[in-house]
Order: structure tokens, then sequence, then C-alpha cells
């Protein structure tokens, strides 16, 4: 179906159903219960779920399939983000333009970061990429922000002011991000018993963009393409001395990749027409490797997961406050209560990233291949085949039997 | 003329002279052994002949081209193809999936952009990998993990990718190096093979002497950077000068 197998099939209606779906998964509790503070479901964390779904995945076909590990990615996030606010400034709000010109533009940055950072491998690419993620943010921070050339605003951050050209720009249209005239911040409300579930425009034009972006990722990861990339990450040598150049295999992969992550950065920019240049800090680039990692490094769907994970911590758990730890523990003795606060609150509310440190060790150590290997433990407890014999069988099925 | 011809050839590593005026013809359809003590420069020969290392004067022709200053995917791509002394296959990938790259390669050449028709979907490459793999007794292994093989079976499934690509020239670097004695005769019987089936050259550089006497018609003997001798393996075999380089003045 549509170019993929069985398995690879299943796993994409498996994305698009949670996808589409996400608004009602990811409320599960009543509105106004005590748990309600865990829902997700609300438009503003839901895009970030699938746009930093789509840069994960971008990232995955890069490290996942070659080990080239980027540090920099998040240079191509920014510049796909600048790039959409610019076709903002200058066009108008239809979100399309700049969705597009941030891919394009990202993947030209790419090209020749990549030309450049792809002559070394292992460590050395790793710093080098960095290198040049850091000097775009340093340029994108001060150097391009003076008054006689200001291409991105500085500390305030690219946005759209009033006096902006917009040539393409009518009455008629919304004064906001819009797809042809549908505002990107509409959002249906349903009310359905104790229960509320938002619709929002802007999340499902990112939501459809993802499982295309999915899509195509699968259709790269089956093609000989994939393979190739798969080739170069096990064994260079055999790959140049079986008459291939692995020099434009990872050029590719490294640009495809670029172009993912400004494609992601672009969507961040159409759902809020404000560009910063912290996005291409380089904790940006260390949070996609995160991603990654937690997911499930050269999975297809590990990227999405943790990419969720991450992004759930960074939003649900932050907002764990001390007055919720005592509303939680009130049930305890006075002294108990206390105790029981003191203990939990480094790791919630600005203490997230405590709880994601060890949690990421934890899924390092005993789960490197990450939350999809936990997912095949798991499904191995119910068969009763061991993970080895499931790879046996996947394999078997990645390729027909003649 | 011989289908790889090394004249005049020197290379010096500062102080040390690690080939000397080598002068090398491998004729084709020969198997050809390059044999001497450690040190004499065989890892410097071959590693000249494969383009990596160029040499100070001389030339190296294949068939009528100069290997020199090529890259390595450009050598492979000319004909040459080689094993290496510690099988270098694509561990993470199955073994079907190993047979079928180098296939890509001689169809598509050193780079191709296909990235959106599914593997599954090239039936002839993949027709091809398992007729390789039936001919190397290797077909019920095919979704093996590469890496968890044998040493012999990794052996087998390099020379495998070698052959699959119909090379004109082959190059073993010590090919039974570490091997189980079984696993070196296996490897002695499908290089036996191979000659009777195919048209193609072989140049082996080999330390065991069982391995080099069952395969070899021609031999040259390498001492000190410079070949010594260079006969058929049963004038070798008694030569005084060879018993020299091997076992010192006093033998």
């Amino acid at each position: 179906m549509l170019g993929l197998n069985k398995r690879d099939f299943t796993l994409l209606l498996i994305v698009v159903a949670l996808a589409m779906l996400a608004p009602f998964l990811l409320n599960p509790f009543p509105e106004g219960s005590a748990m309600a503070q865990f829902n997700a479901g609300y438009p503003d964390l839901m895009q970030k779920f699938v746009i930093y779904g789509i840069f994960a995945i971008g990232f995955n076909i890069l490290f996942g399939l070659t080990g080239y590990l980027s540090f920099g990615h998040a240079a191509f996030l920014g510049v796909g983000s600048y790039s959409c606010v610019w076709m903002f400034k200058l066009l108008g709000y239809n979100v399309m333009p700049g969705i597009l010109l941030s891919i394009l533009t990202s993947g030209i940055f790419a090209y020749l970061i990549g030309v450049v950072s792809l002559r070394r491998s292992g460590i050395y690419f790793s710093i080098l990429t960095l290198a040049f993620a850091q000097m775009s943010f340093a340029l994108a921070y001060s150097v391009l922000s003076n008054p006689k050339f200001n291409l991105t605003n500085g500390e305030t951050g690219l946005q759209v002011y009033s006096n902006d050209p917009q040539w393409l720009h009518s009455a008629d249209k919304p004064d906001l991000p819009h797809l042809f005239g549908l505002s990107m911040r509409a959002t249906h409300e349903m009310q359905l018993g104790a229960w509320q579930f938002q619709f929002n425009v802007g999340y499902y034009l990112c939501a459809i963009i993802m499982v295309l972006a999915f899509y195509l990722s699968i259709r790269i990861f089956r093609s000989p393409f994939g393979m190739m990339l798969r080739a170069v990450k096990s064994n260079n040598t055999r790959m140049y001395y079986t008459g291939l150049n692995a020099r434009p295999y990872t050029l590719a992969a490294f640009v495809i990749s670029g172009m993912y992550a400004g494609l992601a950065g672009g969507l961040l920019s159409a759902v809020d027409p404000l560009a910063g240049a912290e996005r291409m800090q380089w904790t940006a680039s260390g949070e996609v490797v995160l991603m990654t990692i937690l997911g499930g490094t050269g999975t297809l769907i590990g990227p999405v997961l943790g990419s969720g994970l991450i992004k759930y911590f960074e939003n649900i758990f932050s907002k764990i406050n001390d007055s919720v730890l005592h509303s939680w523990f009130s049930f305890l003795p006075d002294g108990m209560e206390d105790f029981m606060v003191t203990i939990v609150h480094p790791f919630v509310g600005k203490g997230w990233h405590l709880t994601l440190g060890v949690l990421f060790m934890l899924i390092v150590i005993f789960l490197p291949g990450g939350l999809v290997q936990g997912g095949q433990k798991i499904r191995g407890l119910f068969t009763g085949r061991t993970e080895a014999e499931q790879a046996q069988a996947d394999a078997n099925q990645s390729t027909p039997a003649e | 003329m011989g289908i790889l011809e090394v004249k005049n050839v020197n290379k010096r590593f500062g102080g040390l002279q690690a080939l000397g005026d080598v002068n090398l013809s491998i004729e084709e359809n020969t198997v050809h052994a390059i044999i001497g003590p450690n040190g004499a420069g065989k890892s410097t020969l071959l590693n000249v002949l494969i383009g990596k290392l160029i040499p100070d004067t001389g030339s190296v022709m294949f068939d009528g081209q100069s290997v020199l200053g090529r890259k390595s995917y450009e050598i492979c791509q000319m004909g040459i193809s080689r094993v290496f002394q510690t099988p270098e296959i694509f561990g993470d990938l199955t073994v079907l999936e190993n047979m079928m790259i180098p296939i890509f390669a001689k169809r598509d050449g050193a780079f191709q952009m296909n990235a959106i028709g599914a593997t599954t979907g090239e039936k002839d490459v993949i027709e091809q990998a398992e007729h390789m793999l039936e001919s190397l007794n290797m077909i019920d292994k095919r979704h093996f993990h590469s890496a968890a093989m044998s040493r012999g079976d990794k052996r087998r499934l390099e020379i495998g990718m070698c052959l699959s690509q119909n090379p004109r020239l082959l190059l073993l670097d010590e090919p039974t190096a570490g091997m189980a004695r079984a696993d070196t005769n296996n490897t002695i019987d499908l290089l036996k093979q191979i000659k009777e089936e195919r048209d193609i050259t072989i140049a082996i550089i080999e330390h065991d002497m069982h391995v080099v006497f069952s395969l070899a018609e021609r031999i040259t003997v390498l001492a000190q950077g410079s070949p010594l001798v260079e006969d058929t393996p049963d004038k070798i075999k008694g030569h005084p000068k060879v018993r020299e380089a091997y076992l010192g003045e006093s033998a």
C-alpha cells in the first residue's frame, strides 16, 4: 500500500491515527479534576509535539542512518524560522510561501555547512557542525541585526510590523498567519460532558505535514539510498572499496535532514510569527539529539515518541509548583507533607531537567534502543518471543521471500 | 603485456626504503602470489596497487590506465576488487543486503540518488544477489546479521561481494590470516572454484605457504622492498635465494 510493505503501512496508519486523534488522546482527564494539569491536548503544546517530531524525524535520517552526529541542527531550524517570518513581512500572512522558502533556504544552508563539515567524520564532524551552529547563532543574535542591515532583529526577535510591505496582503484576510484565509489560531472547541477538546487549524496543518514527512522518511529508509546510508554507518572502508563514493551520500542525507529542520522552523513561525536567535542555540541542537536517542536511534517512530516525551516534560512537569505538590500530599500529616514536598521539589517545576536527566540515563543504560526497544520488550512479554527473534522476523518481512 | 604492470616503483618512508625498483607484471587470468618475510614491503606494494599510496617514482598501469592518484572507489569501478586481511563487510546489515550493495554499485555507479523506490522492488538486484549467495552456499543465511557469522563465512561473503561486480582483478591480502584450518581449506576451495568458473586474475599476498602453493601459478618473492625472484611454484620451492631470504644466511 502506497509503496510500503504491510508492517510499515500499519505503522503509518498508527501515526496518522495518533496525529489526527491527538486532541482526544492527550486530554484524558476531565476539566477541573486534579489530574487535569497532566492534559496536554491544548493547541500550543500539540503543535510543538508534531513540529519537533518533524525536526527529530529529519535528524534521524542523518544520525540514525549514517551515524553522523550533528550538533548543529538548530541552525537550520533557526534559518527556517527567519525565512518564514521574512515571507510574512514581505508577502503577507499566508503560511505557504513561508514554509516553502524555509525548506529551500535551510537546504542551501545545509549544503554549504555539509560540504565543509563532512570532510571529517566522528567527533570532528560533530564539533564542526557545533561551531557552525554557534557562529550562526552569533550572527543572528548580533552581527546581522545592525541598523544598516537588519536581517534578524537581534535580541527582540524577528516579527511583523505594521509598516512592513506585505505586498499580497488584503483587508479581507486575517491579520495573523493563515492558510489561504483560514487562520492558524482558529480553534473549534467541543464540550463532551466534563471533557473539553480543542481542534486547532495550526495544529492540523502541522500534523498533516508531519504525517507526510513521516511517510517520506519511511520511503527513504526502505530505499536503496537508505540502504547505502546504513552501509556508510556500518563500514566506510568497504563502501569505498565497493566502488561507492560515500561523500555525496552523506551530503545528501545531511541536506535532507537540514530541510526537515528548516520545515520545522518554518512551522514554528507559522503558528507563532516570531523568530528569535535562541532557536539556533546549542541547547536546541542538543535537544534534538536527546529526542532521537530517547525514542530510538535509527527506528522509524522513535524520534516522534522521543520529541513527544521531551516536550511533554518541558511543558507539563515544569508547571508543577510547590502549591500543586502541597495539594497532592495534603492527605499526609503536616511534617510528612512538608518532607515529601521537599523531596519531590527539585524534580518538578524549574527542576524538570533533573527528571529528564534521570529518565535519559535510565533509558540509555537499560534500553539502549530507546522507547522503541521498550515497546519491543513489552510486546515480547505477550508473544513470548525475544527481541532477537522479533528482529529476525522483521528482517524476514522487510525483504520478500522468493 | 600483463593486466597489471608495475614499473620502477620506489617508495621511501623517511629513512626506510619500503619499495626499491619494483617491477612486476601480472598476466591476465593467472593466480599470482606475492610472498616475502615480514617487512618485505608486501603491504606497501598492495597499497600502491590500489592507489592508496602514491609511489615516489614509477608507474602502475591497470589494463593500460594508470591507477596512481585515483580514489579507491574509482579503482574499484575500473575493475579491481580488494579483499582485506580482516573481512570488511557491512556488519550491521543482513547477508542479502551486503550482497545487494555491490550489485547496486556496479549498476548505478559511485553515487545514485534513489531515495523513493523501495529496495524490495529491485527484483533484478535481489535475484542476482540470491544467485550469488546460492553459489556460495549461503542462501539459507541471507537474513542473518552478517556481523554474527563466523570468520570463514564473513570471508566467503566478502569474496562473494567482490565477485558479484565481475572484477577483472581480485586482490587478496592474507585471505586466511587468523583462520581455523577448516575455514582455510574452505577458502582455498572457494578460490579454486572461482578460478575454474571465471575469467579472472587473482593477486594474492599470503604468509601461509600451504595456501600459496595450492593456488598460485606464478610467485613473486619480495625481500627488503625488492622482488628477489619470480617463477612457478615448483621452482620457487627449492630456490636457494628464497631460502636465504626466509631463513637467513646460515640456512
